[in-house]
């Protein structure tokens, strides 16, 4: 049997830790009862066992646990608290939304069909370093602005914006704040006592839990009312209906307590394994990290590669699971909107590479990658006539090329 | 994205990399494509007196497709007459290779790429003569 890729792709999802597998499986066994049936023991075991985890899942971030509403994931609790919250305040504050140009699709796409409704937005450039300039955010607000969307920890070049300094704005100006968390729990601390967050969007499978379960923060204090998004039993106090899947519940809970438990020592083991992954990827010539290294998460290292070809890239590294610059569509090569935005030019955008660290992560894994990484880039640009050229001192970006 | 079987053949295992002597009159060389377009070949033919061609060396910056198009040609053209290379069409290559439509285009660069070096070796014949 070939052997399978090393796994350097945990920020597109984590395996379920073990420990969480197994605290699922008598929920959808044993312990099926519905937690909104009232009437018997079933129902009050599940009950039990959800209102457990969403003390697990608020303990994580400093909330309280009626602050915390399950959701099917982070999309889905980016839909609702965006939606939700311009929808609810459109009337009373205005219709303008801020968010910025490198968040997840799933806030990019909720802002723009907001904007097919009738709101206004403003995407906001990053700096080259990937974080938001607090002077551009500032001036980008408006009397009518109602709602702002940042993420805390970019999911491709894994930068942490400064939530703390952009919520205060937010907060001077009477402007709403949402942050998309999905990649920062058990990365980044997270103390929603003291960060000037209104609303806070989370995901289980990013931090070792089950696919299909997230969920959403609602500040009490002062109390921010969303418009619920799905109708029906009136569940989580009406602002999402539908029968809550205990076991994924279970299996958020016991990851996010795993999180809170291990995440100091978990984040030192990493960032070792991933300074050692890019020292090593450093001997490389002619690379380039996207993104500030400093203020980054030490899971994320994203790299460009110059002078080799994107998808030849791909190719070339089938032996590792990771995610490239390169959303390869069936009929082109689409570089990452991300990259662009902090102006790399298409070339070193599609030779990005994005390798994500984790639980399971191991020394040899990285030093096999190092090596891997070697052998494979000087393959390419012993093929590459660019790389020649580059070699022989002459200025690809002056070389006349004929248009095809 | 799926490849056939020859293109991952050449990919793997690409025949004749590298580079002639450029200034060698024997030499002809053709460079098309351009980075943002995410192709560039460079093919390099060396042509004897009688007019055949010797020798053929390839570099290119692409994908897959593009990789093997230009490794296929290197292969076909030895032996060949100049006249016989400037005859070789892109169908020809797409269709040694199975490349899928989406990948048509470096088929014809490759073509394009065997024109420009022949046009070269030309050139540079014609100069020889004017200037004996």
């Amino acid at each position: 049997m070939e052997r399978k890729p090393i796994y350097l792709d945990y920020s597109a999802t984590t395996p379920v830790d073990p420990r969480v597998a197994e605290k699922m499986i008598p929920y959808l066994t044993e312990h099926f009862g519905n937690p909104a049936s009232r009437s018997h023991t079933y129902g009050w075991t599940a009950e039990k066992a959800v209102e457990n985890a969403r003390d697990e899942v608020a303990k994580l971030v400093g909330a309280d646990s009626r602050e915390i509403v399950w959701t099917s994931g982070a999309t889905e609790s980016n839909n609702l608290a965006i939606k939700g919250a311009a929808h609810f305040y459109a009337a009373s504050k205005g219709k303008h939304l801020i968010t910025i140009a490198t968040e997840h699709k799933a806030v990019i796409d909720v802002v723009r069909e907001l904007e097919r409704q009738g709101f206004e937005a403003t995407f906001i450039e990053p700096e080259p370093d990937g974080l938001v300039d607090l002077a551009k955010f500032n001036a980008a607000i408006r009397p009518d602005t109602v709602l702002a969307s940042v993420m805390l920890v970019n999911n491709e070049i894994g930068v942490i914006q400064d939530i703390e300094s952009i919520g205060k704005i937010c907060r001077e100006n009477n402007v709403i704040f949402h942050v998309d968390a999905a990649q920062a729990t058990g990365k980044v601390k997270i103390d929603l006592e003291t960060l000037p967050v209104d609303l806070m969007s989370f995901s289980a499978h990013k931090t070792y839990g089950p696919k299909g379960i997230g969920a959403l923060y609602v500040r009490r204090k002062p109390r921010i009312r969303i418009e619920a998004q799905m109708h029906g039993g009136g569940h989580e106090r009406g602002m999402r209906s539908g029968t809550l899947p205990t076991h994924q519940i279970v299996g958020m809970g016991e990851a996010f307590r795993i999180a809170r438990e291990e995440m100091e020592l978990e984040n030192a083991r990493i960032r070792k394994l991933r300074d050692r992954l890019l020292a090593g990827l450093q001997t490389i010539e002619e690379t380039y990290v996207n993104g500030d290294l400093a203020r980054r998460v030490p899971h994320n290292l994203n790299i460009s590669f110059n002078y080799v070809e994107g998808e030849s890239l791909i190719m070339a590294v089938k032996d590792i699971a990771v995610s490239s610059g390169s959303a390869c569509t069936s009929a082109s090569l689409e570089p990452s909107y991300v990259l662009r935005a902090l102006g790399r030019s298409d070339e070193l955008a599609h030779s990005s590479i994005r390798f994500s660290l984790g639980r399971f992560t191991t020394e040899a894994d990285v030093d096999y990658t190092i090596e891997l990484m070697k052998s494979k880039i000087g393959k390419l640009r012993e093929l590459s006539p660019l790389w020649e050229m580059f070699k022989d001192g002459i200025d690809i970006s002056k070389v006349q090329w004929a248009a095809h | 994205m799926a490849y056939s079987d020859k293109v991952l053949d050449h990919y793997e295992n690409p025949r004749n990399v590298g580079s002639l002597d450029k200034n060698d009159p024997h030499v002809g060389t053709g460079m098309v494509g351009a980075p943002a377009c995410g192709d560039v070949m460079k093919l390099m033919i060396k042509v004897n007196d009688s007019g055949i061609i010797e020798d053929a060396k390839f570099k290119t910056y692409g994908c897959g497709s593009a990789i093997a198009s230009s490794s296929l040609v290197t292969e076909w053209l030895k032996g060949k007459t100049v006249d016989e290379a400037y005859e070789i069409k892109n169908s020809a290559i797409a269709e040694e290779l199975a490349l899928p439509p989406v990948k048509i285009h470096c088929s014809v660069l490759a073509e394009d790429a065997i024109k420009a070096a022949v046009a070269d070796i030309k050139a540079k014949q014609l100069a020889a003569k004017e200037a004996v």
